[in-house]
């Protein structure tokens, strides 16, 4: 469990790191927490010539309502969002997600932008940012560009970011009147990944949900939408009954692997279950009741 | 009686009398001041200030001028030929200084195979195959850890996969063979048995109700926070070899050591430091040690190795592994009246577990535990699979958690059918106190008990009948909530030399006390902590004996060639065996002190009686000398003809094993929409005897619940069809940590041990031993009425939500 050679560079400024990436190209890999990066390289799955560590970019590191729109930087600490008050009593989806990603250890070091840039489907802020509808911002040679979180992810460990480009910042739009969200994760323990998890941000207009996003952790190989799920809920009264057919289209849609959290089948029943208790909840909040 | 019991018949502290009349109180015994902190004190333990500074001294931490580093390429298949090593590529890398193979360790004299505790046999490195899974297939020497690691990189072997067998049924087919170089060609290890057969047959024909179940207790692992570990420093011009390792054993080690190589026992020195946690899995001789030491030998430079964390997970310290199929009879009053067993037990590789070398299967028929009943017949069978080797005696006194575990959920399992409240059926069941010592079907002489008196202490501390409300009150409303319980009887202490053995060497143990003249001392034994705190309770064994401060006792275990010889700590058998030793050498050393007062006192040694701390005359306590007086005065002033000093060894032989019990209350919760279990409440009442340290017995439990909690719901090491250890990191080996553990409820009873001097039992390992049933018990509890009659450990999400969905609940 001892990584294989590199050099390390730690840029002081974010047009050095751009240029570092620039010159070193395929050989070169960010390091923001390094709780993704670092055991992909002790185990040598991941064996980067040069490491650039970002975490010199203090202007990276931020959380703010700016406008209609929580900013908050790539390099910012999953544990600054637990302790934001902003999170805490106006995104709720938001904040029950960071207080369930890893244990303190990693959340004090791993990073939001890191989360995502990482496109891992079993990482939990994917299915978070894609329920709220995010928008990332990145920086490459090619200059400053704009990217729907519905286009962010690609594959299995890959996104949509350009060779040469760094995350900057994650954009989430801010819930309007009558909006509640909430995510529900089941882990082994923990520390541990979703078992399954449910991203859900949703608006009532009276007895009707009027929108619906529905986003799952880690029972797909890409971090997933539930359109299904959402066409459930959005038009229809909040009722137990619309929630279990939001539940069953989620887990029909999903396509979980067997492995130790448990077979694939298991994993569909659990999302089910986890997005109704999602749903309840998120409805709940809306209404003002939680 | 024996020379033991004499000894003890003439100094014990413990009220005399036969073991049946041991009573059980709620008191701890505290007969010392707090300034001398004897027995019953809840002394802060003396080793914590270097640990909670972090001024342990680990193996990892030894390093010494011109040490080397190895690091050790692993096979990726579970079965395979070894067509070629070529690790020319690995030599070009500078710092790399050498590649040792099996070849190379066959050429020093036949060191490519090893003996096991077992008598078995395992392949240091080997030369034609591989046969399980992470086995060391050949070592890199380098300058530095780093290198080392890069070059095992580097290394090319040629592999020819070969058919894979890892269960432990199909292996007894015996279509693959995993050990060809044994002559006979069969996967079956051994056959052993115990109890008397006939009559459990008839026992059987004349039952009201027979019930069986089939339950796997699951491989598990050990995983002590720091892995295993070694720095060998061979010196070429003394020819003399040093060992820092991570051992529990470090004297019998020693010995090991000294017959497989064929180096002279007093050149070789094994220093077993500062050890984070060995819980059984630093017990057994491990291939990466020995090519170690090889390496210092042939460089003659030391050489550390240290196991990374998946090393360890993957290679070695495994436990458990049985499959048993286990048969209860009762009577028609609900009277448990026999019990069948036959168990399958899967070694993995090599028979390579860690028991008394006539106990192939441990201890495993301890199996009747708590319950009175007339026969019963216990069989094992052995098999070698595609595994590393398993079966270390994980916290545990050689398979007694099996056979817990076995009982536990068997009387469960009887009570629910009976349709009796699995207390009230215990209580009915249980050994009655007035039965001690009791002789069991099996053949085991049960010290002490008071089975009732625990278990109803559990009952009152959790609220046991309101629970029972409660839980039908919720099953009304279609929730799920189970209360388990586990009465179980530990036995521990291995143990009398006619029966207890490793590789011939008796498991006595030892103690050696020396008070240097300003009435301080040093004591050493044959033990060594892991974490069990010895520097603290054997020094409160000794002020107890003494009346010499605690804190001016230093104890120092795991050098050999300063500490007296024993067989090492596991098995809960420290206080039993060397705590016991340290209560006898006190007391020899307390007999030569009364000599000394006498002769101070100018009277008779019969004029004088013991205090606390000093010999005072009978009836003229102005009259005395205390212990640091005749510390003193045994260097300064001794009486005419009397050796100067005042030192005492002891090599405690114990008349018979102790039996610690308690019984555990758990409730659950379970979530019908994803199958979780949440304990929502563990009450825990122990009685492990008499109390020397009451926070460090309490510490002991806590630690020992969690990791019984642990295999009920959390850890199973899992292989897939092709031998790969599925579960290698600590990702998916899933070690509770503190947000899973539930609040421990701790409580106790007291029913001291009859023959141990001072009255203890031994207590480390009861929660691990006694938890796991308890929780498994009290989930089957909240499914009983869904039809639900056993789940095996670990009892995951996944499998409580597959009963759940097939009995038609849901959410
Ligand atoms: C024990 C453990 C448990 C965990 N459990 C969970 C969990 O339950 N849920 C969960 O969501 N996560 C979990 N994680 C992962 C953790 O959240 C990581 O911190 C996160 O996935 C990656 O963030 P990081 O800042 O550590 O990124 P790093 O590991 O440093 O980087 C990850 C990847 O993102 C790239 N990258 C990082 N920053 C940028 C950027 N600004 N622009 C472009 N690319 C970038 C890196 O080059 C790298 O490829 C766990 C990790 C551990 C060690």
């Amino acid at each position: 469990m001892i990584p294989a050679t590199f050099d390390y560079h730690a840029p002081s400024t974010l047009d050095e790191a751009l240029q570092l990436l620039a010159r070193h190209g395929d050989a070169a890999k960010l390091l923001a927490g390094g709780h993704s990066l670092i055991p992909a390289m002790r185990f040598r799955l991941a064996q980067p010539e040069i490491l650039i560590d970002l975490n010199k970019l203090d202007g990276l590191r931020y959380v703010r309502e700016e406008g209609n729109v929580l900013a908050i930087g790539a390099m910012t600490p999953e544990a600054w969002l637990e302790e934001s008050a902003v999170v805490q009593q106006r995104y709720p989806l938001l904040a029950d997600a960071v207080s369930v990603i890893a244990d303190p250890l990693v959340r004090n070091r791993g990073t939001v932008g890191g989360n995502l840039a990482h496109a891992d489907p079993a990482n939990d802020q994917p299915a978070v940012m894609l329920a709220y509808g995010a928008t990332i911002v990145a920086q490459g040679p090619g200059g400053r560009r704009n990217i729907a979180i519905d286009d962010f992810f690609v594959n299995l460990f890959e996104s949509s970011l350009q060779p040469g480009e760094i995350m900057l910042d994650i954009r989430v739009p801010a819930p309007g009147a009558s909006s509640g969200g909430a995510y529900v994760k089941m882990e082994r323990k923990v520390g541990d990944y979703a078992t399954s998890a449910v991203a859900v941000q949703l608006t009532m207009n009276g007895p009707t949900i009027s929108a619906a996003r529905v986003a799952l952790t880690n029972v797909n190989p890409v971090p997933m939408r539930s359109p299904g799920a959402e066409a459930a809920l959005v038009g229809k009264a909040a009722t137990e009954e619309a929630f279990e057919a939001a539940g069953k289209a989620a887990a029909a849609e999903c396509d979980p692997s067997s492995d130790l959290r448990g077979s694939a089948d298991y994993k569909r029943d659990v999302t089910r279950v986890l997005a109704k208790r999602a749903i309840r909840r998120a409805v709940a909040r809306a209404q003002g009741r939680s | 009686m024996n020379h033991v019991a004499d000894r003890f018949e003439k100094h014990s502290p413990v009220p005399e009398g036969s073991s049946a009349n041991v009573p059980t109180t709620d008191e701890l015994r505290i007969t010392t001041p707090p300034k001398v902190c004897g027995m019953g004190h809840r002394m802060k333990r003396k080793e914590d200030p270097r640990f909670i500074r972090g001024r342990g001294n680990y193996v990892d931490d030894v390093k010494l001028p011109g040490m080397l580093h190895m690091d050790i390429v692993r096979s990726p298949y579970a079965h395979a030929k070894i067509l070629k090593i070529d690790a020319s590529e690995a030599l070009k890398i500078p710092g790399v200084l050498a590649v040792i193979t099996g070849e190379d360790l066959k050429k020093a004299g036949n060191l490519h195979w090893m003996p096991t505790l077992m008598s078995d046999t395992q392949m240091v490195l080997p030369i034609d195959k591989v046969v399980y899974q992470a086995q060391e297939v050949c070592a890199i020497i380098a300058t530095d850890r780093y290198i080392a690691a890069d070059a095992i990189e580097k290394v090319v072997v040629d592999y020819e996969p070969l058919p894979v067998v890892v269960d432990p049924f199909e292996a007894l087919k015996d279509n693959v063979i995993v050990r060809d170089d044994k002559e006979l060609k069969t996967n079956h290890i051994w056959h052993w048995e115990a109890g008397d057969k006939e009559a459990t047959d008839q026992v059987f024909k004349d039952a009201a109700t027979v019930i069986e179940e089939k339950m796997h207790i699951p491989r598990i692992h050990v995983s002590s926070i720091e892995t295993c570990g070694m720095v060998a420093n061979y010196d070429t011009a003394m020819q003399h070899m040093q060992i820092y390792m991570t051992s529990q054993a470090p004297h019998a080690h020693r010995t090991v050591f000294a017959l497989v190589s064929g180096l002279p026992e007093h050149k070789i020195q094994i220093i077993s430091p500062d050890i984070g946690g060995g819980f059984g899995g630093k017990v057994p001789v491990y291939p990466g040690y020995v090519i170690c030491a090889v390496a210092s030998l042939v460089t003659g430079k030391p050489v550390k190795w240290v196991e990374d964390r998946s090393e360890n997970l993957q290679a070695d310290s495994f436990a458990r592994d049985y499959h048993i199929t286990c048969r209860l009879a009762a009577d028609k009053d609900g009277k448990i009246t026999g019990m069948q067993v036959k168990t399958l037990a899967d070694h993995g590789a090599a028979d390579a577990a860690a028991n008394p070398s006539k106990f192939p299967a441990g201890l495993f028929s301890i199996a009747t535990g708590s319950y009175d009943m007339k026969a019963a017949h216990i069989e094992v069978d052995a098999a070698y699979t595609n595994k590393p080797p398993g079966g270390v005696a994980y916290r545990c006194s050689f398979r007694v958690t099996e056979a817990v575990h076995m009982i536990e959920r068997m009387t469960d399992v009887l009570a629910h059918q009976l349709g009796e409240d699995p207390a009230a059926f215990r209580m009915k069941n249980f050994i009655k106190p007035e039965q001690f010592p009791y002789k069991s079907p099996t053949g085991w002489d049960y010290d002490s008990g008071n089975y009732h008196a625990a278990l109803q202490k559990a009952m009152d501390v959790i609220g046991y009948h309101d629970l029972r409300k409660e839980q039908a009150e919720k099953r009304a409303r279609g929730e799920l909530m189970g209360i388990g319980i586990s009465s179980f009887t530990e036995v521990v202490g291995a143990g009398p030399s006619r029966d207890y053995d490793i590789l011939g060497i008796k498991m006595f143990d030892s103690a050696e006390i020396r008070i240097h003249p300003t009435g301080k001392a040093i004591a050493r034994f044959g033990t060594k902590s892991q974490g069990q705190g010895h520097e603290t309770t054997y020094a409160q064994i000794l002020a107890e004996e003494l009346g010499l401060p605690a804190q001016d006792i230093q104890v120092e275990e795991g050098d050999t060639d300063t500490a007296p010889y024993g067989l090492g700590t596991y098995a809960s058998r420290s206080t039993p065996t060397a705590g016991a030793a340290a209560a006898m050498a006190a007391r020899k050393i307390r007999a030569k002190a009364k000599k000394i007062a006498a002769y101070l006192l100018e009277v008779n040694e019969d004029d004088l009686e013991w205090k606390v701390d000093r010999f005072e005359v009978k009836g003229a306590p102005d009259q005395h000398k205390t212990i640091q007086d005749i510390a003193f005065a045994a260097y300064t002033n001794h009486p005419p003809g009397m050796e100067a000093g005042l030192e005492a060894t002891d090599y405690y032989d114990p008349p018979n094993l102790t039996f610690p019990f308690g019984s555990y209350i758990c409730v659950v919760d379970i979530d019908k929409g994803t199958g979780e279990v949440k304990v929502r409440r563990f009450v825990a009442v122990d009685d492990c005897g008499n109390i020397i340290n009451p926070m460090v017995v309490e510490g002991q439990i806590h630690g020992g619940l969690t990791m019984g909690l642990a295999p009920a719901l959390f850890e199973e090491i899992v292989y897939d069809e092709n031998g790969q250890n599925l579960s290698g990191t600590f990702s998916d080996y899933l070690l509770p940590t503190a947000m899973e553990t539930p609040k421990w409820e701790t409580d106790r009873t007291i029913t001291p041990s009859p023959h141990h001097p001072i009255g203890a039992k031994g207590v480390g390992e009861s929660p691990t031993v006694g938890a796991p049933p308890a929780i498994a018990n009290a989930v089957v509890d909240a499914l009983w009425h869904l039809g639900v009659r056993h789940i095996d450990i670990p009892i995951t999400p996944q499998k409580v939500w597959k009963l759940l969905r097939a009995k038609g609940v849901n959410d």
